[in-house]
């Protein structure tokens, strides 16, 4: 075979496969749709702007979604979707990204060629978007960040950004753990020894719930962080990780797993080092993120706390367009409402009402 | 007695051996108690024991790649993601489509044998691609490399997939009454397995051959595409394998995370094993020795808590000793140290 044709036959079974992929993210909008339940607040907000809206036309509304590598991708996606529906006068066109930048630049492009009104984006990496926000500003299409902040020398890029407080779950984590130490009835001059799993290094997640639990740490003189490790968010990494620091430490108290799936392998390496925990064990385990399946970890007795990373940024999102098609002006930065479930709580209850 | 000496030194499995036992001193050093072992519900409990058996999947690996490496001087940089792959597969089967189940909708049998058949249809594509089209290694293997994850996201529904069945559990962890973790013996079996088929048969040969000279092996009668669509194939297999034992480790499969990176390491632990990437002679034993070592100083950089931001830097501190140490240039000029001594001798007397 000529060099030639052999290009053409592995750029075509690139090409195959990347259509392959590619229908597969498009089909892959979930057919059941899982109502998720907004506040009644902000039903009637905009059931007053559909009265309004419906003599205008319909706002155009592109989401370059990261992918749905989770049940909390899953839920963002849901989000939006149920708020942007047509009788909220939005149009929502809705982009997976399959977790590559690549496809997510080529949405916002598809998006200033399909002059939507707004663009939101849910960027898969922190870096690299200048160029192709600079196209959607020159557009004069406004853009709204979900979930991760971008990295700019120019913040005019991006109108708003709607994520979790990272650094407040980190001090929510460390006030449950105040709570918890104080019901527990322990002497406050009591050493409590800490371990904690950290997420990947550098991830805007784990430099705020690092920081956060660090503020609360500093104020109780009697807790002992022994050590920080990375387990890169992953649970075999987590549990590695875990099974270390059962090694060189005796004396766990409390271990903290920046999301939930650590914190299965963190539970597994315990249960494996012949110790136990959750409420009934030696060794307390708090996570973040509140997946489904921490619920069941919750259940079982096997994780003491969980605390939200709520996905539900639609109704945020929908506040800023309303208020920017008004010509108000927004907040740079604006948070979700998240709390935190533990086993003192109803939470076969909370999980079947909950959208993710 | 200096003969004896000099003789162990020049064996090719020696340089990969002192690494590994260098990685091990600075334990004793460090911590001491990483030599501990004890006994923990019946199962052995220590950092020895993390070390072989977190090292499973990438003694798997290796072997397998080595083979790649030495067939065709190439490299196939899509094992992580077959691993994904094959592991999506299996639970997919096992689950019946449910992100999270307590009981299997098929035989454990079917997802494991689909699984490993996974594995040998990337690995066979990649032969196919390596071997009778004649496409660079890494070209080829790129396609699975970027596919592969994607595949395993539609296959999972994007979702990470649950088993939470303790029989899907024994793969990756310790069967009842077994005082060691099931992955080290199914790394064991493989090393051996592999070991007596290519030196029982002629195949290890073969490969070398095909690997040192193309044409020449053509010319003594060998086929070239065969053997190395077979190493290609078997490399694929053994990335399957892996790919249960990632998967049942966290009872899961995570096409995101599962086998991550791990491409690059099994390349490594091929490098670490004293084998030329270029291709041609090669030692299995080297690379097993060399995935050893990976997983060793990772566990060792555990044990000596050194923190999250630091850690890649002296591991490729680490890494790039022990590769110098290895080299041809390094082991020259030690060549020319020593002639140099002796000259001066001479001179002396």
């Amino acid at each position: 075979m000529s060099k030639r044709g052999l290009g053409l036959f592995v750029s075509a079974i690139m090409l195959t496969m990347l259509a392959l992929t590619g229908c597969g993210g498009g089909a892959k909008a979930p057919e059941e749709s899982k109502a998720v339940e907004s506040s009644a607040e902000q039903k009637s907000e905009e059931a007053k702007t559909e009265e309004s809206k419906q003599a205008k036309e319909k706002i155009v509304v592109g989401y370059a979604q990261v992918g749905a590598e989770s049940d909390w991708r899953t839920a963002n996606t849901e989000s939006f979707k149920s708020t942007f529906v047509p009788e909220n006068g939005y149009e929502l066109i809705f982009n997976d990204a399959q977790q590559k930048q690549e496809n997510q630049i080529k949405a916002i492009r598809d998006f200033i060629q399909q002059e939507v009104d707004y663009i939101v984006l849910a960027p898969v990496v922190e870096t690299g978007w200048d160029t192709v926000l600079q196209e959607a500003k020159d557009a004069g299409i406004p853009v709204i960040l979900s979930d991760r902040m971008i990295k700019t020398s120019d913040d005019s890029l991006y109108t708003a950004l709607v994520c979790g407080d990272f650094i407040k779950e980190g001090e929510t984590a460390g006030h449950w753990l105040e709570d918890y130490i104080k019901l527990k009835g322990k002497n406050h001059d009591e050493k409590i020894n800490i371990v904690t799993l950290q997420g990947t290094i550098g991830a805007s997640a784990q430099v705020g719930r690092t920081d956060g639990f660090a503020n609360i740490l500093a104020k109780n003189s009697n807790w002992n962080m022994l050590a920080k490790q990375t387990g890169e968010f992953t649970q075999s990494k987590g549990q590695e990780v875990m099974e270390s620091f059962l090694k060189q430490f005796d004396d766990i108290d409390v271990v903290v797993a920046e999301n939930d799936n650590m914190a299965f392998g963190a539970i597994d390496a315990i249960k494996a080092a012949g110790k136990t925990c959750g409420p009934e064990g030696e060794i307390t385990v708090i996570s973040y993120d509140a997946v489904k399946a921490a619920f069941d970890a919750m259940i079982a007795g096997d994780l003491n706390a969980s605390i939200e990373c709520s996905p539900l940024h639609g109704p945020r999102v929908a506040e800023i367009i309303q208020k920017l098609e008004k010509g108000e002006t927004v907040e740079k930065i604006q948070y979700v409402d998240e709390s935190y479930f533990d086993t003192s709580m109803d939470l076969e209850k909370i999980k079947s009402e909950r959208a993710y | 007695m200096k003969a004896k000496i000099n003789n162990i030194m020049s064996t090719e499995l020696f340089l990969p051996i002192v690494s590994l036992i260098l990685v091990l001193i600075i334990n004793i050093i460090k911590t001491p108690n990483f030599f501990n072992i004890t006994i923990q519900n019946g199962v052995f409990y220590g950092y020895i024991i993390d070390v072989i058996n977190r090292a499973s999947e990438l003694v798997i690996l290796a072997v397998g790649m080595t083979l790649v490496v030495a067939s065709s001087g190439g490299t196939d940089i899509s094992v992580g993601a077959v691993c994904a792959l094959s592991g999506a597969v299996a639970c997919f089967i096992l689950s019946g489509g449910e992100v999270s189940t307590s009981v299997y909708h098929s035989p454990y049998i079917v997802a494991f044998v689909s699984a490993i058949i996974v594995g040998l249809v990337c690995g066979s594509f990649n032969g196919f691609l390596v071997a009778k089209m004649n496409i660079q290694p890494m070209v080829a293997t790129l396609i699975l490399f970027t596919a592969g994850r994607g595949m395993a996201q539609l296959v999972t529904n994007g979702q990470i997939t649950y088993i939470r069945v303790e029989s899907f559990k024994m793969l990756g962890n310790s069967v009842k009454g077994i005082p060691l973790p099931t992955p080290v013996f199914i790394a064991i079996a493989v090393v051996i397995l592999t070991f007596i088929i290519l030196k029982r048969t002629a195949l290890g040969l073969y490969i070398e051959t095909v690997g040192i000279n193309n044409k020449a092996a053509k010319l003594v009668g060998l086929n070239p595409v065969l053997i190395r669509f077979i190493a290609y194939a078997f490399c694929g297999l053994l990335a399957g394998l892996a790919g249960m034992i990632v998967s049942s480790r966290v009872y899961s499969a995570d096409a995101n995370n599962a086998g991550l990176n791990i491409e690059l390491d099994a390349i490594l632990a091929v490098a670490l094993g004293g084998n030329s990437l270029g291709g041609g002679k090669f030692s299995l034993l080297g690379s097993v020795i060399g995935a050893y070592t990976i997983q060793a100083l990772t566990t060792t950089l555990y044990a000596m808590s050194v923190s999250a931001d630091q850690l890649p830097v002296y591991k490729a501190i680490v890494v790039v000793i022990i590769v110098s140490l290895q080299s041809k240039g390094f082991q020259r000029i030690i060549k020319e140290f020593k002639l140099k001594r002796k000259v001066e001798k001479v001179y002396e007397k």
